[in-house]
């Protein structure tokens, strides 16, 4: 690329398993700095970081054909990842290319759980943060609004989302199969956020009665739990309390393993005959992986859910091509739009917005 | 061949002419046809065909109990005087387990598998020659506690075939959860821990029954202990012991999940091969004519 122009560079499910979106995962605090940084880079004239479990991906306005390479070395430098590793599995797609990959995702087309709309959310919240810090322009302003109207259109329009699974439903079913029935079953919910939320209610909606919050912030896992009409934990007794549980609904949002493999092996000792289910839904993961083979214990993490929520995944595929078209005709409008904007931020090289 | 009892004149010639053999071999089909069905309607239809299957299995019961009957009233106690009375009283035991209880499990997998079980160990009873050409007469010195002996060792074996059958559902939910499909086929089984009650209840029912059986023996041959062999005793006491011994592992959480499931398959493998050899260890007997002593009684 040697004229100004639209790229999106970063990383996802499609490429990178889950143990390497882990090491790319990017924390709150770290996304913050990250943010600062690309803000000064040469070249960069607008950017947004699209930021979740299954990807890290950076929409940007660039002046020269080099700006994607210094995004990708300094968010490499920043995670400490290998950059000819992170060149193994990067996606790097220009101009109309790009748009047409943000208008997927805005569907839903690129999710791991086809037609799912989280993301939609998810993108909505980081073009906001972006748009709040004043990292967009122009381009990515009006690139982003299109996009969400496409994908409120194709939703609309399609039967992509017909037959959708959530992990959480998938986690109930996995449990059942498991344990039979949820009246007896004994369930720790371990954060305090959206995720952990959605899935002990759907637990609470197929019959579990005991319930069980904590968090590493002591009044978010009391507010929850007041909601759920649950008690809670103190978040530092997780590990000694395993054995007191049959499932454990992982979702924090911290760095690292809070649950052991040893203090799992421990926890089974002294309740061998009954199983324990973890739900994984952290990234990175909550749970030593390890912790899967022990005997009697059964370790899911989002890559295994969204693997069974696929399973009726036949229905909505044969969506795929209806959206692709509906999209393409969006997507060709937008860069009539967009191209002569590039074009005129040529002129004025070397600007922030 | 041992020639085969004919049934007593009941509603004509046609009755008459058919065979203690021929109803087994009705009833084998039926299994066999049983297990077809739910095979195909598991490929084609992704689910087992619970009534059809259960309908099925009910008549080669039917079928299945007017041929031992035969056989019994021919030897004037219970048929157990070959291996192909064994294998048969086996999966008559497993059928009546399924039929009576089975239900409860609520596991519409178990009937599928009752089937193939059924089908196989009768199939292979029948076909094998060699099985019914000779037979003990007077197996039970006209004892009827010997006899009954020899009925619970034998449901207890059979309660260790259905005990096997959901040590495989137990097996195939492991490799469900593990390898993360639980869709399909997958869907119809039981959840891992109605499994692990199931097989604990069935394996403390077996070790108790064959225990009462082993009980029941071991009072009269202490009276005479030239009327068993010593490979008897070893085989049936050594299967109980085993049997024993993984109860008591599982209780005492020592033994689990899949290494539960599979030495309780391994344990049935065991018992099923234990059964010719008990059979061969007993003390020489002439060989007899069924038909005959049906013709004497």
């Amino acid at each position: 690329m040697s004229t100004p122009g639209i790229f999106v560079i970063g990383a996802n499910h499609h490429r990178a398993p889950i143990e390497v979106r882990e090491k790319l995962f990017v924390g709150p605090e770290v996304e913050a700095a990250l943010q600062a940084e690309l803000a000064v880079l040469p070249g960069i004239r607008e950017f947004a970081v699209v930021n979740t479990c299954n990807r890290i991906e950076f929409y940007c306005v660039a002046a020269d054909a080099e700006s994607a390479a210094r995004v990708e070395a300094a968010f490499c430098s920043r995670q400490r990842f290998d950059l000819s590793e992170f060149g193994k599995i990067r996606m790097d797609l220009r101009g109309r290319e790009a748009l047409q990959h943000l208008l997927e995702v805005a569907v839903g087309l690129d999710s791991q759980m086809l037609g799912e709309t989280e993301i939609f959310g998810q993108l909505k919240e980081a073009y906001a943060a972006a748009h709040a810090r004043k990292s967009t322009g122009p381009v990515l302003n009006r690139v982003f609004q299109k996009a969400f109207q496409a994908a409120k259109h194709v939703r609309s329009s399609t039967a992509i989302t017909v037959g959708q699974v959530s992990v959480a439903n998938v986690a109930v079913e996995l449990a059942l199969n498991i344990f039979g029935t949820l009246a007896e079953v004994r369930i720790l919910v371990l954060g305090a956020g959206e995720i952990g939320e959605k899935t002990a209610k759907a637990f609470q909606s197929r019959g579990a009665a005991t319930l069980t919050v904590s968090s590493r912030q002591a009044e978010r896992a009391t507010d929850l739990a007041a909601r759920l009409s649950a008690s809670t934990l103190p978040f530092e007794q997780r590990e000694a309390r395993i054995g007191d549980f049959d499932v454990i609904v992982c979702a924090t949002s911290g760095q690292g393993t809070i649950l052991s493999a040893a203090a799992t092996a421990a926890a089974m000792k002294k309740r061998p005959a009954r199983p324990v289910f973890y739900i994984d839904l952290a990234m990175p993961r909550d749970v030593e992986a390890a912790a899967a083979g022990i005997q009697n214990v059964f370790l899911y993490n989002l890559d295994d859910l969204a693997k069974i929520a696929e399973e009726n995944r036949a229905a909505r595929e044969a969506e795929i091509a209806t959206c692709r078209a509906l999209l393409s005709e969006r997507v060709d409008g937008l860069w009539r739009q967009v191209e002569p904007q590039l074009e005129s931020s040529a002129g004025r090289n070397g600007d922030k917005p | 061949m041992l020639a085969s009892a004919p049934t007593r004149h009941l509603n004509g010639d046609m009755w008459a002419s058919i065979t203690d053999r021929d109803w087994l071999w009705g009833a084998a089909t039926l299994y066999l046809a049983g297990f077809i069905l739910g095979t195909v309607s598991l490929f084609r239809r992704g689910r087992p065909s619970n009534i059809a299957t259960y309908s099925l299995i009910a008549a080669g019961f039917v079928l299945q109990n007017l041929g031992l009957a035969i056989r019994g009233h021919a030897v004037g106690g219970c048929p157990l005087g070959n291996n192909l009375e064994l294998f048969q009283f086996t999966a008559w035991s497993a059928i009546t387990l399924y039929l009576f209880v089975g239900v409860t499990f609520r596991s519409s997998l178990l009937g599928y598998f009752t089937a193939c079980l059924a089908a196989v160990l009768t199939l292979l009873s029948l076909s094998l020659p060699a099985w019914d050409s000779t037979r003990r007469p007077h197996l039970f010195g006209g004892n009827p506690w010997i006899e009954f002996h020899a009925a619970l060792a034998l449901f207890s074996y059979g309660v260790f075939a259905l005990l096997a059958l959901t040590s495989i559902l137990t097996l195939f939910r492991f490799y469900s959860l593990q390898s993360k499909r639980i869709g399909g086929w997958f869907s119809f089984l039981p959840s891992v821990l109605d499994l692990d009650h199931i097989g604990v209840r069935l394996l403390l029912a077996g070790v108790l029954i064959l225990g009462a059986s082993l009980a029941v023996g071991s009072a009269f041959w202490l009276r005479d202990t030239t009327t068993v062999s010593a490979a008897k005793l070893i085989i049936t006491g050594g299967v109980w012991v085993a049997y024993a011994a993984a109860f008591t592992l599982r209780i005492r959480g020592r033994l689990l999940a899949k290494r539960f499931a599979w030495t309780c398959l391994v344990l049935f493998g065991v018992a099923l091969l234990s059964l010719p050899l008990v059979d061969a260890s007993r003390h020489p007997a002439p060989a007899a004519d069924v038909r005959a002593r049906h013709e004497r009684a």
